[in-house]
């Protein structure tokens, strides 16, 4: 690209500028997931004031959120808010519902074998298999270093 | 910790978390599910080193809640069932540990996609 030509000096200012629209969707992320975030805080607390031990309550609190995102996606409200929150919808766990849910969705038509029983692991699938396989990576390197540390294993 | 900072600790680490993803969709060619993917694995990862309790203990759901928490899931159920029950841990611990979280997910999917079917696509 000509930078000194008027056309080339316009190409590249407008590839250094969209910076506004990128100031824009980090503050969007921010606040939406950071809502989300405060509104499991808030439920984790009440868990616990309700008696429940602690860890369970933290399971319940992704339980909950896992079937509120489900819920949003089907009455299609999630979309609405996922348009403007971007990842800040995506990254809590109500991203990885929601996936699970419109995938199915969309999918009904095509059967419920390789349709929705397949689809439906269209974004979960590939978070399971790596997230699994990371868990037998460390698994092999703990359960290696127990055994140099102590002997047995305990 | 009282309950208002601690809720304000979750939005600040969630916040943050979510900033850095969209930082990634908007600045490089990455895929949301390959973001998701990441955050998995960084999760386990965070785990695995130590790092992760220590982040919980300051912002509880603002971490737990990201899909790191869910690889921490993986990688707290792979550590307690190798303790508890040797080298079969490492192939029982993670899916027995986020197993909720996956069969919730997936029934409602499932679910999901019974009641609406034949109903149009609503966005």
């Amino acid at each position: 690209m000509d930078i000194y030509s008027e056309k080339g000096k316009k190409r590249l200012i407008k590839r250094y500028t969209p910076k506004t629209k990128l100031f824009k969707t980090s503050i969007l992320a921010f606040i939406f997931g950071g809502t989300i975030c405060a509104l499991g805080e808030a439920l984790r607390i009440l868990f616990v004031n309700l008696g429940l031990e602690d860890k369970l309550a933290v399971t319940l609190v992704s339980l909950s959120f896992v079937a509120i995102a489900s819920v949003l996606t089907v009455i299609g409200l999630f979309d609405r808010i996922a348009r403007h929150a971007g990842a800040g919808t995506l990254v809590p766990i109500t991203g990885f519902s929601n996936s699970v849910t419109s995938e199915a969705m969309d999918s009904a038509s095509e059967g419920y074998v390789l349709g929705v029983g397949s689809k439906i692991f269209t974004v979960a699938g590939p978070v399971l298999l790596y997230g699994t396989a990371a868990g037998v990576v460390y698994g092999i390197v703990y359960f290696i270093a127990k055994l140099i540390e102590g002997g047995a294993v305990r | 910790m009282n309950d208002i900072t601690a809720i304000l600790l979750a939005a600040l680490g969630g916040g943050i978390l979510c900033v850095i993803a969209q930082l990634l969709l908007d600045l490089t060619s990455l895929t949301p599910a390959r973001i998701l993917v990441g955050y998995v694995v960084l999760g386990v990862f965070l785990y695995a080193v130590g790092i992760y309790d220590p982040l919980f203990e300051i912002f509880g759901e603002g971490v737990s809640l990201p899909l790191i928490g869910f690889g921490a899931v993986i990688g707290r159920g792979v550590r307690e069932a190798i303790i508890e029950s040797g080298a079969i841990g490492i192939v029982t611990g993670g899916l027995t540990a986020s197993a909720a979280g996956i069969t919730v997910a997936l029934l409602f999917g499932l679910l999901a996609s019974l009641i609406t079917k034949g109903k149009p696509k609503r966005l």
